[in-house]
């Protein structure tokens, strides 16, 4: 009989055991994990700090098993500030969605990655509100139909989506910005190495990343979790492409 | 005993300076409890600006005073909007070059010294709150003339050129403010 | 016996927080208390601290969460409308129960226009700093000096209680210079000791299996327990209680004032006793709990008359006493006030 071998366990990072509680097709559960493995083959569990959003980002705080606390809503770019600057040899990042970043908390995110602060930004984009039950978000696409646009987001009314990885890279003092995704395992294996890439930044005091993973919301866009996976592909890839924005790392080599 | 001072004139007469000169010297060279309170204009420069010295040998209560013992004004306008303020039989200093109009109340004594010719003419024209302090504390004796002479030279610790001209100074204050007594 | 200093009340706060082990602080450019995050911005570097000027005052104060968290001793201050604006952050340290310490020097109004000093805080500060139901000691004191010795002990009291400090001054001791003696700088090694007792949930990073978490707020029964462990907490402030008696041993009319309104009271009862009058003050110097002077029988003895910046009857119970402008004292003493001119004086 062959000698078996393992090639799989999971992360640390993770409660051992815990089963997710996401809806279905949510990508939330995947990020966790990738967020485990990084800090893992790092080395710095142990360091790890996490600064907790307000909405379905806040749910994390029942499955990880490093340092968390949990910021009023959007103002996590300034708690992870806080905590970076008493903390220094902390690895912090921040978990927030798309109404906790690109919302409530503009100025917060903003002025953090204006001011260089040496944490990561890990920015869960799926163009709504999860957990408050299918709002406008300011990334919701043209058209998009949510409970608070009804007739689908009107940019006459409503505007246009946000692209905050675009925004933020008209900074000057961002260090590293990449959009990534999770539905494939390509994309997972893109997005783990992005958030590798990010922490590495942070431990050599690079300054600040962003690491925004589009994402799909099946049940807050109404749609079965594989249709969820064909409307990120085709509507959400289309308004928020995949990329590298910025990598001051590489400019060096 | 409590003395309350209010000094008003415009921003750059050294106002300021001169009630905080007073109150620092007398916080370090005494025991007596003493409080200085700025009041600015809305406006960062120019414009008026005046403060408020309390000494006491006991707890001072407000450090703001609208029933004065002592004003000193350095322009007119600081004349008209305070002389209210003095208590009958207070004491009003005059800087009597730049204030000319008459002053209109018979129940306080007044105290003139022309400190801005004075600073002129000794070629200090900065010296003008200095010697008006000279002035205040020679007609007052409200701190030990030394107290003023030491302070002046902790405040000019790093200029030490500048300690024997402001020295001079306030000693002419001091002996105009002795002949008014 | 250290040496006197001449500073000016919101410069001697910072110096204060510095000495007691402050070594963040995030702030917000508000009159009148724009020296204290100007003399940090100087001074933290110096002692290997952290100073960040935040983007709001809402992003201060979540930043003084943050550092908090992390079990160092952190400060930031603001002035009336900016402490509106840190009911947010304030909430989360009280619900997360996080030592930090926060001034608030008091000035006028809404926020717009009225620089000057007031005490209109008071409800504000004593009993609705935040959503959650929270309470936490508030020092109110009257003196640039008391400024100083509050704030120094703040941070003890912040760190036994694992509660939010809050010293509620105004504009006119932030503003004006008084001597004072600065407290001893607290050395790195009684700093570590402080740090030491919160590291179990200093947010900084653990070793698995030994997870730090704050959650301000929790799910299911966690906030019920949280919630009687607050009140719990609450109800031993009740010996920390300090009340300055002023001539009070045979009064017949007692002022109740804090802070800057104190003094002047005090100014007032010495003039009334000159006149012959039995005037005597209470002060409290942590106004946490409004109703003190309840429990230790001042109502029931006398007529007390509150005496604050705002309208004057905060400091007793409604109904109870003369509270509305006393004419008799406005009659005998027109002309104490604070640096509020042409609002409320005496009442």
């Amino acid at each position: 009989m062959a000698e078996e071998k393992k090639v799989y366990t999971r992360t640390q990072g993770i409660i051992p055991g815990a089963v997710s509680g996401f809806c279905p097709g949510c990508m939330h559960s995947t990020v966790h994990k990738l967020i485990g493995e990084a800090a893992e083959e790092l080395g710095k569990l142990d360091k790890l700090v996490r600064v907790e959003g307000v909405g379905c980002c806040g749910l994390g705080q029942f499955y990880v098993t490093h340092d968390e606390t949990i910021a009023a809503h959007g103002r996590a770019g300034a708690v992870a500030t806080g905590i970076k600057r008493s903390s220094p040899d902390s690895l912090v990042y921040t978990y927030q969605g798309d109404g906790d970043l690109a919302a409530i908390g503009l100025a917060e995110t903003m002025s953090a990655a204006n001011r260089g602060e040496n944490f990561t930004v890990i920015f869960v984009n799926n163009g709504i509100y999860g957990m408050t039950g299918g709002q406008m978000a300011p990334t919701t696409l043209i058209g998009m139909k949510s409970t608070t646009t009804p007739g689908g987001r009107d940019p006459e009314k409503h505007g246009y989506p946000m692209h905050m990885s675009e925004i933020i890279n008209q900074l000057t003092a961002p260090y590293y910005i990449e959009r990534v995704s999770c539905d494939t395992p390509q994309h997972v294996i893109a997005a783990r190495k992005a958030i590798k890439k990010a922490f590495q930044y942070q431990i050599d005091g690079k300054g600040y990343s962003l690491v925004e993973i589009v994402t799909t919301c099946p049940t807050n866009w109404g749609l079965d979790t594989l249709k969820a996976l064909d409307f990120l592909r085709d509507s959400m890839f289309t308004e928020y492409p995949l990329g590298v924005f910025r990598d001051e790392g590489k400019k060096l080599k | 005993m409590e003395r309350n001072l209010m000094i008003a004139g415009f921003g750059g007469q050294g106002v300021m300076t001169m009630g905080k000169l007073l109150a620092e010297a007398t916080s370090q060279a005494t025991d007596l409890n003493v409080t200085f309170f700025p009041s600015y204009g809305a406006a960062m420069r120019g414009g008026t600006a005046n403060c408020y010295v309390v000494i006491s040998d006991d707890l001072i209560g407000a450090p703001v005073s609208y029933s004065l013992e002592d004003l000193i004004v350095m322009n007119g306008p600081s004349l008209h909007k305070f002389i209210d303020n003095l208590k009958p039989g207070g004491t009003l200093f005059v800087n009597s070059t730049i204030v000319t109009d008459p002053i209109e109340r018979d129940d306080i004594k007044v105290i003139e010294a022309p400190v801005t010719q004075m600073a002129i003419d000794i070629k200090n024209e900065r010296a003008l709150n200095v010697i008006m302090l000279g002035v205040y504390v020679g007609a007052t004796d409200a701190v030990p003339e030394d107290v003023i002479i030491k302070g002046i030279e902790h405040k000019f610790e790093k200029k030490p050129k500048l300690i024997e001209p402001n020295v001079e100074a306030f000693k002419m204050g001091l002996e105009i403010g002795r002949k008014q007594k | 016996m250290a040496e006197r200093v001449f500073m000016k009340g919101t410069e001697a706060i910072a110096e204060a927080a510095v000495r007691a082990g402050c070594r963040f602080f995030a702030g917000y450019p508000i009159t009148p208390q724009n020296e204290i995050p100007e003399y940090m911005a100087r001074r933290l570097p110096e002692v290997g601290g952290q100073f960040v000027q935040g983007e709001s005052e809402v992003a201060s104060v979540n930043m003084l969460y943050g550092a908090a968290s992390t079990g160092i001793r952190a400060m930031s201050s603001s002035s009336s409308c900016g402490i509106s604006l840190y009911s947010e952050g304030v909430s989360y340290c009280a619900s997360a129960r996080i030592p930090m310490v926060y001034v608030n020097v008091q000035r006028g109004g809404p926020g717009i226009g009225a620089i000057q000093p007031a005490q209109q805080d008071y409800m504000q500060a004593t009993k609705a700093s935040g959503n959650g139901g929270f309470r936490m000691i508030v020092l109110a004191p009257d003196s640039v000096q008391e400024c100083v010795d509050m704030v120094y002990e703040a941070y003890d009291l912040a760190e036994r209680d694992q509660n939010p400090v809050l010293v509620l001054t105004d504009g006119v001791m932030g503003t004006m210079m008084e001597p004072v003696v600065l407290p001893p700088m607290k050395t790195d090694e009684e700093l570590a000791e402080c740090r030491a007792k919160f590291m179990p949930r200093a947010i900084v990073g653990h070793p698995l299996g030994q997870q730090a978490y704050c959650r301000p707020g929790s799910v299911g029964d966690g906030q019920e327990k949280a919630n009687i462990e607050a009140a719990a907490l609450y109800e031993t402030w009740d010996k920390d209680i300090r009340v300055e008696e002023f001539m009070m041993d045979d009064a017949e009319i007692v002022f109740a004032a804090y802070g800057i309104s104190a003094r002047i009271s005090r100014a007032v009862v010495r003039e009334l006793r000159a006149q012959g009058v039995k005037a005597g003050m209470i002060r409290p110097r942590h106004i946490e709990k409004p109703r003190f002077q309840q429990s230790q029988g001042y109502n029931r003895r006398r007529n007390v008359y509150p005496c604050t910046d705002e309208m004057g009857y905060r400091l007793c119970y409604p109904g109870q006493m003369p509270c509305q402008g006393s004419p008799e004292i406005r009659r005998i003493s027109p002309d104490k006030r604070s640096g509020n001119e042409g609002r409320t004086g005496i009442h």
